[in-house]
C-alpha cells in the first residue's frame, strides 16, 4: 500500500518538534514534504538572541540538518513559500509548483506586527523574527558609532537591545507603556530591570509613543509624539506578533485571531491540522515554545490516528539577557481574594512577589535571584496547597520543613522572672502585673514600671508582652506610617528620597519596600509631591496620582460639577476681566457666581465636559487658573495700600501682585495663602495667613505660621526687611524651605510647630547664603511649574479627554 | 455576549478612567497599572460621587468625594464601608476596549 502524503507548511519550532514525534512513533506512516519560506530548515529560533549578542553561532542553534532530513526521507522545499491551498483538490501550491496531500499541517508561525507609522518601509527598519533580521542587526552594528532604536520594551525588544549594545551600538529602547515587559512583570520588577539595562548603557524611554520614522531613502531618526527626535541608523520594531493566517484565511478555514483548532489540533477541515503560533485554541494565542511542544505531541498523535488532547498549561518567562535575572509565571495581577507576599532586598537588588489565592500560589515574579523560580512554577502548575509553608514560602524550598521562628511565641514562652528591660531591671512578671492592673498600652507600662523608658531597645519586647497578655485587645502601635502601604513615616520617606536619590515612583516603591504595587489614594499623592518638590527637573508630575481637583484643575462639587476660579493677582481685576467672566458665566450656564473669601470670583456648577471650553474663553481674556483647588499657592490677598488709602505706608497691592506672579503654580505640602496689608490696621488679614506681610514706614514685617481655618492662630514674626526685593527673597526662601521639609498635608503653622520658628529663622534670615540657595532652588522649580494648567488642558489634543469616551445610547439609536 | 468596541486602551490614562454613556447611566471604564480594564457603574453608592474621577490603585478605586474604596473586580466597598457598585464585563483585544453590549444596551428600548 502506498504511503499517505503529509505536507507541512513552515519549518519552525513547532513543526520541527511535531516531525520528531511523528517519525519516532512511526517512520512509515507518511511521505513528508516540508515547505519553508526561510531558505533553511528548523533551528532554535529562541537562541537567535545569543547569536545576536555573539554568545553563539548560527551553526550551534540548528536543530535539524540536511543529514537528518535525508535520513528520515523528508522532501525539503526550503526557500519556497506556499501561496495557496486548494481544499477540494487537496493540493498546495508552492512558488515552484503543486503538491497533493492527504493530510496538511499548517505551522506558519507568526508575523511581526509593524506599527503603521510614516517611514515604516524605509531601509534600515526591521523586525526581529529570523536569521535574516539577526544578520542585518549584526551588520549594522559593525559601523562605528552606529545608533539603534528598538521600539518595544517586551521580551524580544530587550533581547535585541542587549544584543546590539553588546555589539557596541548606541541603543535606545522606546516603550509605550509605563514600565518594561508589562505583560510579564509588575512595576517593581520592571523598575529593577530598567535600572540594570540602564547600567549596561542602554537608554530607556517609557510612555514613548512613536509618531514617525524619518529619513530620505534610509532611516535617519525616530520622531516621538512629544516631538523628541532620536537619531538612528537602525530601527528594530518588536511591538508584538500576529498569527500568520493568510493561507488559512484564503482557503476558507475558520480563523479568528489565529487558525481555530480543536483539542486534537484539527482545523475546521478534518484533513488540515495546524500547530504553533499560527493557531488559536479555545480563544488563546501562543507566543512561547513550551505550549507549542505540547501541541506538537498532540498533532503527531492525531496524525497517527491516536487519541490525544491538548490542554494549555501555565507558562513561565525568562529573559535571555546576561546579568538580568528575572522570572515570571502565572497571574500576578492584584485582585479580590488575592494576597501578596513581597520580599525586597534593595541593597542586593532582589525582588520577589508571590500572589496567593486561598491556599494556592497563582503567580510569581522575581528579579535578581531567580534560583527558586522553577520550584514556585511547579507549585503554581500543580496547584499545591501551601498553607503549611505559607510563613516561609517566599524564602524558597531550602527553608521548608525547618523550625520556624515566631517571635510572639518565643516571648509568650518566657518565664515570668525573665528580664525584659535591662536598663531598669524590669522582668516580665512585673510588666504582666502592671498590664493586669490596667496599663494597657506602652505609655502606661512605661509610666508604671519604667520598662523601655530609658534606652528604648526593649520597646519591641514590651509590646510583645502586651500583645501576648492582652491578646486581641492590643493593637500594636505603628510608628506613624504614611499609610497601610508602608511602615515608614513621612519624614523617613522624605529623607530617603533625597539620600538615595529616588527619582521615580517605581524607585520609591521598590527601594523603600512598599507592600502594594502602586500605593493608594493616601500615599501616592504624597509621594508624587515629594518627588516633584525634590527633583523638579527630573521627575515628571503624575496627574493620576492626584486628587481629582488637581487633575481636573477645578473643584469638584457634591453633584459632580466643578467650580472654576480664575486668578486675580493680588485681588486686582479690570472691567475687561469682569466682562469676560460674566460672558463665560452666561455662555456656560453657570448657576452660581460667588465672590470668594480670597478676593476673586468663583463660577460654581460648571459641567466637567465644558471645562476646557470655559478655560479657553478665560485664557483668551488673559486669565489663568487660580489654583483654588491645589495644594499649592492659592491667593495673595491685599489691601489697596498707599496709592489710595490715607494710612497706607507702602504699595501693598503692588507687592501682593508681584508675590503672586512670583509664586503662582508652585506646589506645596498643603495650600499656601498670603496676605499683604498696607499698615498695621491689617485690612488684608495678613496676620492669620500662612505667610503675612504688614507694611510699616520703615519697611516690611514678614510673619509666618498663621491659621484661620479649623484652627485660628496669629502669625509669628520671621523678620523685618527694608526693601521689596528682600521681602520677595525671604518669602521665596521660606516657601522653598517648607516645600523641601514639610510633611504632605501639614499647613505651615503645623510644620513650624514641629521644626521650630528658630530653625526657620536660622535657615532663611541669618544664613544669607542659604537664603539665596533656597530662593534659587525655588526659581528652578518655578521654571517648570509657573505655567497655566488650563492652557495646557484646553488644547485640541487634551480637551476631548474631558468628554465621555463613547456614548452607547447614541450608537443604539443610530 | 455581544462585545462592543468603545475605544482604544490608550484613550484612558494608565491608572485612570473614562466614562461611557449607556442606557444604564454612566459607566466608568478603568485602566490599571497592569493594563487591565474594568467597567463599573460611575456612581458611588454613598453620595453619588463620580468614581471615574477617583484615584486608581491596584485593582481598586477611591471615590473622589469621601474616599470610599471599591474593588473594581467585585464592585464591593472595601474596609469598614458597606456598599456595592455594578460591574460589567470588559476586555482588551489588540489595544481596543470591548464592553459587554448585551448588558449595557439591555434597556435601551425603554
Ligand atoms: C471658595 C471658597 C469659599 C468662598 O466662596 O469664599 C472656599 C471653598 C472651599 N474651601 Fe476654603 N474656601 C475659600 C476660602 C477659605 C478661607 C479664607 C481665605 O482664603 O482667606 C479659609 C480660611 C483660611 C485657611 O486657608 O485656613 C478657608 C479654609 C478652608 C479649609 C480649612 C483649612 C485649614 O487648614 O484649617 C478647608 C479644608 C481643607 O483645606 O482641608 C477648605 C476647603 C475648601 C473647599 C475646597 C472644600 C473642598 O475640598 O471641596 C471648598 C471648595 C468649594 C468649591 O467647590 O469651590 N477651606 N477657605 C474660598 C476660596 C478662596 C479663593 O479664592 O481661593
Ligand atoms: C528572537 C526570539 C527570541 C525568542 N525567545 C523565546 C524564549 O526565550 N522562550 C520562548 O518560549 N519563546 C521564545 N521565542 C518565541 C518562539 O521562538 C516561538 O514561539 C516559536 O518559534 C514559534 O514556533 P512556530 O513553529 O509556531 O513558528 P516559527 O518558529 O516562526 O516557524 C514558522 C515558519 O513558517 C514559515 N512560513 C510561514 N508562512 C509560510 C508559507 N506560506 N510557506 C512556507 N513557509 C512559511 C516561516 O518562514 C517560519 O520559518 C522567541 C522568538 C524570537 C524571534
Ligand atoms: S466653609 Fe465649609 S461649606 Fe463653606 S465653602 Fe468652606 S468647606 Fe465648603
Ligand atoms: S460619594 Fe463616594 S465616598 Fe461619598
Amino acid at each position: 500500500m502506498s504511503k499517505k502524503h503529509l505536507v507541512i507548511i513552515g519549518a519552525g519550532m513547532a513543526s520541527g518538534r511535531a516531525l520528531e514525534h511523528l517519525l519516532d512513533a512511526n517512520k512509515d506512516a507518511y511521505d513528508v514534504t516540508l515547505f519553508n519560506a526561510e531558505p533553511r530548515g528548523n533551528y532554535n529560533r529562541i537562541m537567535l538572541s545569543p547569536v545576536l549578542s555573539g554568545e553563539k553561532t548560527y551553526e550551534e542553534i540548528v536543530t535539524h540538518d540536511a543529514d537528518w532530513y535525508d535520513a528520515n526521507g523528508v522532501t525539503c522545499r526550503f526557500g519556497e513559500s506556499v501561496v495557496s491551498i486548494d481544499r477540494e483538490k487537496k493540493i498546495v501550491t508552492g512558488e515552484n509548483g503543486d503538491v497533493a496531500y492527504d493530510k496538511l499541517l499548517i505551522a506558519s508561525g507568526s508575523a511581526p506586527f509593524i506599527i503603521p507609522v510614516p517611514g515604516k518601509d524605509l531601509d534600515g527598519v526591521i523586525a526581529y523574527r529570523d536569521l535574516e533580521d539577526t544578520n542585518t542587526m549584526i551588520t549594522a552594528s559593525a559601523k562605528p558609532g552606529a545608533k539603534a532604536v528598538v521600539i518595544g520594551g517586551g521580551l524580544l525588544g530587550l533581547e535585541a537591545a542587549a544584543g546590539l549594545k553588546a555589539r557596541g551600538m548606541d541603543v535606545t529602547v522606546l516603550h509605550l507603556m509605563g514600565h518594561l515587559m508589562e505583560r510579564q512583570l509588575d512595576e517593581a520588577a520592571g523598575y529593577l530591570l530598567r535600572r540594570a539595562l540602564e547600567d549596561k548603557g542602554i537608554e530607556i524611554k517609557c510612555q514613548a509613543s512613536t509618531s514617525a520614522i524619518l529619513g530620505e531613502d534610509k532611516v535617519e531618526a525616530v520622531l516621538l509624539d512629544d516631538k523628541t527626535v532620536i537619531p538612528a541608523d537602525l530601527v528594530v520594531m518588536a511591538v508584538g506578533i500576529r498569527p500568520e493566517t493568510r493561507l488559512a484565511n484564503d482557503a476558507g478555514l475558520s480563523v479568528e485571531r489565529g487558525i481555530t483548532v480543536n483539542d486534537q489540533m484539527v482545523t475546521s477541515d478534518p484533513d488540515i491540522l495546524a500547530v504553533g503560533e499560527c493557531v488559536e485554541h479555545r480563544g488563546a494565542l501562543f507566543g512561547l515554545v513550551a505550549p507549542l511542544y505540547d501541541q506538537a505531541k498532540v498533532v503527531a498523535n492525531t496524525l497517527l490516528g491516536e487519541a490525544a488532547e491538548f490542554a494549555p498549561k501555565e507558562v513561565a518567562t525568562k529573559l535571555k539577557v546576561t546579568g538580568c535575572d528575572l522570572f515570571s509565571a502565572g497571574d500576578f495581577a492584584e485582585g479580590e481574594g488575592r494576597e501578596d507576599i513581597v520580599f525586597r532586598d534593595p541593597a542586593r537588588g532582589v525582588y520577589k512577589r508571590l500572589v496567593l489565592e486561598g491556599n494556592t500560589l497563582v503567580g510569581a515574579v522575581m528579579y535578581g535571584d531567580t534560583a527558586d523560580g522553577n520550584w514556585f512554577f511547579g507549585l503554581i502548575k500543580d496547584k499545591t496547597d501551601i498553607s503549611e509553608m505559607r510563613e516561609t514560602l517566599i524564602f524558597g524550598p531550602a527553608y521548608q520543613g525547618g523550625a520556624s521562628v515566631d517571635p510572639m511565641a518565643a516571648v509568650a514562652a518566657l518565664p515570668l522572672d525573665a528580664e525584659i528591660c535591662g536598663c531598669n531591671g524590669v522582668c516580665k512578671g512585673q510588666i504582666v502585673d502592671a498590664i493586669q492592673a490596667g496599663a494597657t498600652d506602652l505609655g502606661a507600662v512605661r509610666a508604671t514600671t519604667k520598662a523601655s523608658a530609658s534606652c528604648g531597645t526593649c520597646t519591641g519586647l514590651v509590646e510583645q508582652v502586651l500583645a501576648s497578655t492582652l491578646g486581641d485587645d492590643f493593637v500594636m502601635p505603628a510608628a506613624e506610617a504614611v499609610c497601610g502601604c508602608t511602615d515608614l513615616s513621612h519624614e523617613d520617606v522624605r529623607r530617603l528620597i533625597k539620600s538615595k536619590e529616588l527619582k521615580s515612583q517605581a524607585a520609591v516603591w521598590q527601594e523603600l519596600g512598599w507592600n502594594t504595587p502602586n500605593g493608594c489614594h493616601v500615599c501616592r499623592p504624597a509621594i508624587n509631591y515629594y518627588l516633584l518638590a525634590d527633583w523638579p527637573l527630573e521627575y515628571q508630575d503624575d496627574p493620576q496620582s492626584r486628587f481629582v481637583n488637581e487633575r481636573r484643575h477645578a473643584n469638584i462639587q457634591k453633584d459632580g460639577t466643578y467650580s472654576v476660579v480664575p486668578r486675580m493677582f493680588g485681588g486686582m481685576t479690570t472691567p475687561d476681566e469682569l466682562r469676560a467672566i460674566a460672558d463665560a458665566a452666561d455662555k456656560y450656564n453657570v448657576p452660581t457666581v460667588h465672590v470668594t473669601g480670597g478676593q476673586r470670583i468663583d463660577l460654581l456648577g460648571v459641567r466637567g465636559e465644558d471645562l476646557p471650553a470655559i478655560w479657553r474663553d478665560l485664557n483668551a481674556a488673559g486669565m489663568v487658573s487660580g489654583h483654588a483647588y491645589s495644594k499649592g499657592l492659592r491667593t495673595v490677598k491685599t489691601c489697596v495700600g498707599k496709592d489710595h488709602c490715607r494710612f497706607g505706608t507702602q504699595d501693598s497691592s503692588g507687592l501682593g501682585v508681584k508675590l503672586e506672579k512670583h509664586l503662582w503654580g508652585a506646589w506645596t505640602p498643603h495650600k499656601l495663602k498670603l496676605g499683604v496689608s498696607g499698615c498695621p490696621r491689617n485690612c488684608a488679614e495678613a496676620t492669620c495667613k500662612d505667610i503675612g506681610v504688614v507694611c510699616v514706614d520703615s519697611g516690611y514685617e514678614i510673619s509666618v505660621a498663621g491659621a484661620a481655618g479649623m484652627d485660628v492662630k496669629q502669625t509669628e514674626l520671621l523678620c523685618k526687611v527694608t526693601t521689596e526685593e528682600e521681602a520677595m527673597e525671604v518669602i521665596s526662601a521660606f516657601t522653598q524651605l517648607y516645600r523641601e521639609n514639610g510633611k504632605y498635608l501639614d499647613r505651615i503653622y503645623k510644620w513650624v510647630a514641629k521644626v521650630g520658628l528658630d530653625w526657620c529663622i536660622a535657615q532663611v534670615v541669618d544664613d544669607l547664603e542659604n537664603r539665596k540657595a533656597l530662593a534659587e532652588r525655588f526659581e528652578i522649580s518655578q521654571s517648570v511649574y509657573r505655567d497655566d494648567p488650563w492652557a495646557k488642558l484646553a488644547t485640541p489634543e487634551e480637551a476631548p479627554k474631558f468628554a465621555p469616551m463613547a456614548n452607547l445610547n447614541l450608537e443604539a439609536a443610530e | 455576549m455581544s462585545w462592543l468596541d468603545i475605544g482604544a486602551i490608550d484613550d484612558i490614562p494608565l491608572r485612570g478612567a473614562r466614562v461611557v454613556k449607556t442606557a444604564l447611566g454612566c459607566v466608568a471604564v478603568f485602566r490599571t497599572d497592569d493594563n487591565e480594564v474594568f467597567a463599573t457603574s460611575d456612581r458611588c453608592p454613598h453620595k453619588g460621587g463620580p468614581l471615574s474621577e477617583g484615584i486608581v490603585h491596584g485593582r481598586k478605586v477611591t471615590c473622589p468625594l469621601h474616599n470610599w474604596v471599591f474593588s473594581l473586580e467585585s464592585g464591593e466597598a472595601q474596609g469598614a464601608d458597606e456598599g456595592q457598585i455594578a460591574t460589567f464585563a470588559a476586555k482588551v483585544e489588540q489595544g481596543r476596549i470591548l464592553l459587554d453590549g448585551a448588558a449595557l444596551q439591555a434597556r435601551t428600548a425603554a
